[in-house]
């Protein structure tokens, strides 16, 4: 018995009061992360305000796993500037370097195009099919602060969705068994 | 109290949170620094500039470059990315930026160059304004930091002019 008896009896005796109060707080942990992130989105003006980047088209200025912090501002997008856009059809946004950019005289419209630093052409390959520029529609941020590393964490989480289990459920195990 | 989950959980939160002050002060640290970049840009000649089959005017020139941007370099300092746009207005567009050529400086001894070559990517205009157009170039960069914020500047060289016709 040893170990796993006392821990049945830990459960056994944990009191209503005690369960609701750990309810609450867990409960805590998952609104305030999610308060933050949607400040977050307020703040960047972006709908993502956080991305991890998942390949090694920047590098070595980005590499797989860093963490990029988005901003969305009304400035005008520029040649030069870091941008993550979506191309119709393509599910995962892609972070690329703004290379050309004419803006229109009449309505401020810009045509844009990108390619990765590392990338041996521009982007037009990646773009829909026949579709030469990108617009301010497609853009959905451009990178402003960065943190390398950091975004291993989500990478290794959703690729190996069993670390992830066996990670809740040891929290989960946590929370529960815990005496205070 | 003092069980080793708890002595765990403080030693990591801890480390954690220096490291996020570390991070911040090295971002920091970089706004101390006053860069004084010096560039120079010369447009050798114009090797050819037609007119597309679908309209657009385009032209290849070889360019000499010549800058220093030593300065820009700090101990957060992962690499500098550079590159030199010609900017002009047509009448339809306020503004065109074309990327004419670009490079990664990784360190502060390769952050002084002189380089010698053809448009690496296509001069091209949206249409057909090209013809004795005036333009400038801008040698931009954008410093990518070890961590933190990043950093852009650039540099407006004036005075360029295409040629009245093609050739």
């Amino acid at each position: 018995m040893g170990w796993i008896g006392e821990t049945v009896d830990s459960i056994k005796s944990i009191q209503i009061r005690q369960v609701l109060s750990q309810a609450v707080s867990l409960g805590m942990i998952v609104t305030s992360a999610l308060i933050i992130w949607k400040a977050l989105m307020c703040i960047t003006g972006s709908e993502s305000p956080v991305v991890v980047v998942l390949s090694g088209s920047m590098e070595p200025g980005f590499k797989r796993g860093d963490i990029l912090f988005l901003h969305m501002s009304k400035d005008p997008i520029r040649a030069g500037e870091i941008v993550v856009f979506n191309v119709d059809g393509r599910e995962i946004p892609i972070v690329h370097r703004v290379i050309k950019v004419h803006e229109r005289q009449d309505t401020g419209e810009v045509d844009v195009l990108t390619k990765g630093d590392n990338n041996y052409g521009d982007d037009r390959l990646l773009y829909a099919h026949g579709q030469l520029w990108l617009q301010r529609h497609h853009i959905m941020g451009r990178a402003v602060g960065f943190l390398p590393y950091v975004g291993w964490v989500t990478i290794i989480m959703t690729e190996k969705p069993l670390i992830k289990y066996v990670l809740i459920g040891a929290l989960g195990l946590l929370v529960i068994t815990s005496k205070d | 109290m003092h069980s080793f989950g708890y002595r765990a959980n403080s030693l990591l939160t801890f480390a954690v949170t220096i490291l996020a002050v570390m991070c911040a002060m090295a971002s920091f640290s970089d706004n101390l620094n006053t860069p004084s970049p010096s560039s120079q840009v010369e447009v050798l000649s114009i090797n050819w500039f037609q007119r597309q089959p679908n309209g657009n005017d385009e032209v290849s020139m070889t360019l000499n470059i010549s800058a220093n941007l030593q300065s820009m370099f700090t101990w957060n300092t992962k690499q500098v990315f550079v590159f030199l746009a010609a900017e002009y207005a047509t009448p339809k567009n306020s503004l065109n930026q074309v990327s004419l050529w670009d490079g990664i400086i990784p360190s502060k001894e390769h952050a002084k160059f002189w380089i010698h070559t053809t448009n690496k990517y296509r001069f091209t205009d949206q249409g057909s304004n090209l013809r004795g157009k005036e333009f400038n170039l801008t040698l931009h960069w954008h410093v990518m930091p070890k961590t933190g914020k990043m950093f852009a500047d650039k540099i407006i060289m004036t005075g360029f002019r295409l040629p009245e016709e093609y050739r």
